[in-house]
């Protein structure tokens, strides 16, 4: 690690200084992570009286449980949906705010503010839009053939919190898309466009390749928003349902814990989570060491 | 633009104002259905404000929607106010000093506490919900301030961007500093945390969207009402099973909760373009 030629010398100076930092971090992360993985090989009696060690039953019995490998699924398909429809629609409109320089700004303004609304209250707003008897939405769907209903349907509950999701989370894709399309030399595409090439080939061809390390970029931290940061969409919303299919992983380790009491399978779950996090955070340092290359 | 196109130009103006449009109009109508009776609301939602927004504002803010047992929200925005200031300042406190600790000494076990710091990264609190309440329980600081705020503090983002910044500053100045007989303390107050301003309020803008924002943590640690943060409570009137919502309060409530971020991104929107992209780098 880099550090300054210039230091200061102090015998204890630094350890206070870095004290708060290291003492919050201890009692309320690595400390409660640990438990998580203590819990996670224990079982409890159903009265809660005695625990004993059972190895990786807890891993063992929630790889064979339907329900969580359907949770599984659940989060993948609602992940891939989120990113994918807020960076799609983020790229295109990020395209046509670099193009007209003049009021780029503007657009940005009414583009960005969706991303300071918590996804709870998103959630809530768009539950309200699709409400099968107030919503706007829901009255707009049903005059055109579909009898929408969150409250039965689970493809339509799907819908809803991905949509919700992404609603807020364009706005993030956006400011990045505009950003690397600006940071662009215009030489590149001046001189295409002398060549006679029209906007979908410059596009292609040379913006599309040099916004491929962003593009990348955020689909790791759109995934992470859609698994981690979504909780607040499902719990005030939709609440899993109907049936399970919208529980998506976390969750369901909040619905095991505070409501199952399982506390085994949860901190099992909480285990398989943390590995989720850290294989992430691992392919985002990898692909900013080679955003440096470019 | 490249070259003139007349009629792409007006495309790219129509889908601009569509994607707009898409954005603003779920606001539009939370706030149009906020300014109408319950029952205006639950027959058809009028597309144009109505004349009831003084008395629905006022009844939220006052009374809370007493049906779905939340407390008033006036209290509500207290509390997430509280909350998200403790948070962002907490958290910028802590990392100056950690970060400073980790550029401008020398000292054992530097790289084991920069890596510890690192590892926060990786364990947000979705991850470790059951073993992080009973922490927090514990300690006795269920239903606090303290216990709303202090388990959020520590930051990895938030030093690493200051360590970043402070590898900028010249060590001409740490020497002039040192030649002037200033003491680390010193150099740290009277140069390098003005010299961290635009850092600092950027990392602001972004630390007190990230506080307002929380939800799930609220909802582990409040089970007294008067503890309740406005985004966390808008649940308990939003999802009241099978009964219909009362759809004209709770979108105001949703109006409010949305507000002062919302406010405080557009009036600083240059700091927060920065600190957004500053923090991801």
């Amino acid at each position: 690690m880099r550090t300054k030629t210039v230091t200061f010398r102090h015998l204890w100076l630094p350890y206070l200084l870095l004290a708060p930092q290291l003492l919050i971090t201890a009692v309320f992360f690595l400390w409660p992570a640990s438990q998580a993985i203590y819990y996670s090989v224990l079982q409890e009696d159903p009265f809660g009286l005695t625990t004993q060690f059972v190895g990786l039953e807890n891993f063992r019995r929630l790889l064979a449980d339907p329900l969580y490998l359907e949770s599984f699924l659940t989060t993948v398909v609602f992940s891939v949906l989120v990113a994918g429809l807020s960076m799609g629609i983020a790229l295109v409109l990020a395209i046509m705010a670099d193009r007209v320089i003049r009021t780029a700004l503007l657009y940005r303004t009414l583009l960005i503010w969706p991303y300071a609304v918590a996804p709870a209250v998103a959630g809530v707003l768009w539950f309200f839009l699709f409400n099968p008897t107030v919503g706007v939405a829901a009255y707009a769907l049903d005059a055109l053939g579909h009898d929408w209903n969150h409250y039965v349907d689970g493809t339509d509950a799907m819908a809803l919190i991905v949509i919700a999701a992404a609603w807020r989370q364009v706005s993030y894709n956006f400011l990045f898309f505009l950003a690397g399309l600006q940071a662009m030399p215009r030489s590149l595409t001046e001189a295409a466009a002398i060549d006679g090439a029209g906007p979908l080939k410059r596009f292609l061809t040379i913006q599309l390749p040099l916004l491929s390390p962003t593009v990348f970029f955020l689909m790791v931290v759109n995934i992470v928003y859609a698994f981690f940061e979504t909780f607040g969409i499902v719990h005030a919303t939709t609440a899993g349902g109907p049936g399970n299919d919208t529980v998506i992983l976390v969750y369901k380790v909040w619905r095991d814990a505070f409501e199952g009491l399982n506390l085994g399978s949860s901190a099992a779950q909480s285990v398989i989570l943390i590995v989720i996090v850290v294989a992430l955070t691992a392919i985002q340092f990898r692909t900013l060491e080679r955003r440096v290359e470019y | 633009m490249v070259e003139r196109r007349p009629v792409m130009t007006v495309v790219q103006h129509l889908v601009l104002i569509l994607g707009a449009a898409l954005f603003v109009f779920p606001i539009y109508l939370a706030f149009v259905a906020s300014t109408h009776t319950g029952v205006e609301v639950s027959r058809g939602l009028p597309l144009f404000p109505g004349d009831q927004l003084v008395t629905n504002y006022g009844t939220v803010l006052s009374d809370g929607i007493a049906s779905a047992g939340a407390p008033p929200l006036g209290l509500m925005l207290f509390n997430s106010t509280v909350m998200s200031l403790a948070i962002a300042i907490g958290k910028i406190a802590i990392s100056l000093l950690s970060a400073f600790a980790i550029v401008y000494f020398r000292f054992p076990f530097r790289i084991l506490a920069f890596w510890t710091i690192f590892i926060t990264l990786m364990l947000p609190v979705e991850v470790r919900i059951l073993p992080t309440y009973e922490v927090v329980a514990g300690l006795g600081m269920l239903n606090s301030y303290a216990g709303l705020s202090i388990p959020l503090i520590a930051s990895a983002t938030a030093t690493f961007l200051f360590r970043q910044f402070f590898m900028t500053v010249p060590d001409e100045l740490t020497d002039a500093a040192r030649i002037d007989g200033a003491g680390p303390l010193k150099f740290f107050r009277d140069i390098l945390v003005p010299l961290s301003r635009t850092n600092l309020a950027a990392l602001f803008v972004i630390l007190f969207l990230y506080g307002w924002n929380q939800y799930l943590w609220p909802l582990l640690v409040t089970t007294d009402e008067s503890y309740y943060t406005i985004v966390m409570g808008i649940q308990r009137m939003a999802n009241v099973g099978e009964q219909q919502p009362v759809w004209n309060l709770v979108m105001a409530t949703a109006i409010l909760a949305l507000l002062p971020p919302v406010v405080v991104i557009l009036s600083m929107q240059r700091l927060f373009v920065r600190g957004l992209i500053e923090v991801e780098k």
